[in-house]
């Protein structure tokens, strides 16, 4: 399947800071791929070359066999970009602003149907500035789609939505890859990129850590499995440590938590059971993407901030 | 469907941006008034006090009233143009606005010349209840050389609308636009005569006035109320100012 964007070591620094070293990855056509990474590592930078705002310093970069730079009258007329921080007008209404951008474009989308879709047919008369931060959210991504793109770059997509708006966007993201639209997703949530994202890249200081599934980040982790019991009697570290399987033991108040490969869950309850140990509030947690980010960047993630 | 009409869609999304804006600026009714409406309030005041309406020698034979008239014209260009417009725009930088536009195949020129189509119809939608007012309230003869009163009028409303435009390419902020043309918006006036008419300034400031936009503009609207043609060099200062601000303004003009 050809790429269609294709990213070669891009480099990018604004006056004495670096904010993308050297990134390189591709994303296929129809794929819902997710750019995650920490605070200042260079994610929206990335996503601003590729939409043609900023000129990369070295490396190429091609969209739909576009140079965003050069041609970047072209490429806005395929790729639909959703900008953190972006308002209208607090006077325009709904209605007008989909109209109006719908009207820059050859081959634009049926706005009317696009309201519908996006949920927003109600607020058709409702002044932007008049919108609650989800209904605005929610009309810039239709703007992003208002020009039927064939690529859309959502960048920070549902920040400062509640959990049930950010349900809902991504259930729309999904009917809007289902048209046949290539994705690309700028986020730090993890539920997020998890629940979306066919393959995620983890940039971390300017440059690409990994790229992968979001499973295959969580499966290349040394710890496969986490344990986490109580037991009704206090337990020897011993037991456990001296098993193969396991990697490391440690103590939560009264919860020990275990952390070991695939077959840890096995090892460590035979041994439970063969010292007559009983283990209550069993559970086993998979590598998340999230444990992946942690042990890829160093670094503890942040929910609340954006980058 | 008819097939009379051009559709809606097919109107150029310059012309659509244009009707936008203007819907924007009316929808902002307080200012709205206050801009359209403070130099008609003006014309009503300086209409009721005998003292500007008599003939007066020093003039011609004609009233300081009448002398007014196109310096409440360059008053309410300059409002609109170097307060209205730079801090509109300069605020749809602030807000992302013109970010969002620049995903778009908008393109700079027909967001900027979108700007310059809406303001130029709202000086127009001035200019003309101005005349109006005069006409009807004061009985105020109307310009008599049309041609020339029209060309000097888009001249000058297209010269100002570029210096707003330059204005709001500059500034780094919505508030600094507003403070540099509020700044600019006295001393242009001083010398569109606002305070005393330019005939009777001493002759260093009248020469003064004549290069600056407001100066040129008032001295030509004048010149073409009164019969004649207006004079070629106020044409051409208005016409240079037009295009050196705004292709600066083109030139220096930020989507961030």
């Amino acid at each position: 399947m050809t790429a269609v964007i294709d990213v070669q070591h891009l480099h990018k620094a604004y006056k004495d800071t670096v904010a993308v070293d050297d990134i390189s990855f591709s994303v296929a056509a129809g794929e819902i791929f997710g750019i995650l990474g920490p605070n200042g590592a260079g994610k929206t930078t990335t996503v601003e070359c590729i939409e043609g705002l900023r000129a990369p310093d070295r490396g190429t970069i091609t969209v739909l066999g576009l140079d965003p730079w050069r041609e970047r009258a072209e490429l806005t007329q395929r790729l639909g970009a959703q900008l953190q921080d972006s308002r209208l007008p607090d006077r325009l209404r709904v209605g007008e602003a989909l109209e109006l951008y719908s009207s820059f474009y050859r081959t634009p989308a049926d706005w009317r149907e696009l309201m519908e879709l996006l949920g927003l047919a109600d607020k058709q008369r409702t002044m932007f500035g008049q919108l609650s931060g989800g209904q605005q959210q929610r009309l810039s991504i239709a703007l992003a789609l208002v020009g039927s793109p064939r690529v859309a770059v959502l960048d920070e997509l549902t920040t400062g939505l509640d959990p049930q708006a950010r349900r809902d966007t991504w259930e729309l993201i999904e009917g809007v890859r289902a048209r046949g639209v290539t994705i690309v997703l700028v986020t730090h949530f993890m539920e997020e990129a998890e629940r979306l994202c066919d393959r995620v890249a983890l940039i971390d200081a300017g440059r690409v850590v990994a790229v992968d599934t979001p499973a295959g980040l969580a499966e290349g982790l040394q710890a496969g499995q986490r344990i986490q019991f109580r037991t009704s009697v206090p337990l020897d570290d011993a037991l456990l440590t001296s098993l193969p399987e396991v990697t490391s033991v440690i103590h939560r108040g009264d919860v020990v938590v275990v952390t070991g490969n695939d077959n840890a869950l096995n090892a460590v309850t035979s041994a439970l059971a063969r010292n007559q140990i009983v283990a209550r509030q069993l559970r086993v947690e998979q590598a998340s993407l999230e444990d992946a980010f942690v042990a890829l960047t160093g670094r503890h993630h942040d929910n609340d901030d954006r980058s | 469907m008819s097939a009379t009409a051009v559709p809606a869609a097919r109107r150029p999304a310059i012309v659509r941006l244009a009707l936008t804006e203007l819907r924007l600026f009316a929808r902002e009714r307080a200012r709205f008034v206050a801009r359209l409406g403070l130099p008609i309030v003006l014309l009503v005041i300086f209409g009721s006090i005998p003292f500007y309406t008599q003939a007066r020698r020093s003039l011609h034979g004609h009233s300081l009233f009448q002398a007014y008239v196109p310096i409440l014209i360059a008053y309410s260009l300059a409002i609109i143009s170097l307060t209205a417009l730079p801090m509109v725009l300069a605020d749809y930088r602030d807000k992302g606005v013109l970010r969002r536009l620049q995903t778009t195949p908008a393109g700079a020129s027909r967001v900027i010349g979108a700007q310059l189509l809406a303001y130029l119809a709202v000086v127009a939608v001035t200019v003309v209840l101005i005349l109006a007012v005069a006409r009807i309230g004061y009985g105020m003869f109307l310009p008599r050389q049309v041609a020339g009163f029209i060309v000097a009028a888009l001249l000058a409303a297209g010269a100002l609308i570029c210096v707003g435009l330059l204005i709001a390419a500059v500034s780094p902020t919505a508030q600094a636009a507003q403070a540099i043309g509020t700044v600019l918006f006295f001393p242009l006036m001083f010398f569109a005569g606002l305070f005393f008419p330019i005939p009777v300034m001493p002759s260093f400031l009248r020469h003064l006035s004549h290069a600056t936009p407001l100066g040129a503009a008032v001295q030509a609207l004048q010149d073409a109320w009164l019969g004649h043609w207006p004079h070629p060099l106020q044409l051409l200062t208005l016409a240079a100012y037009l295009v050196a601000c705004g292709l600066a303004a083109a030139r220096l003009f930020r989507w961030k």
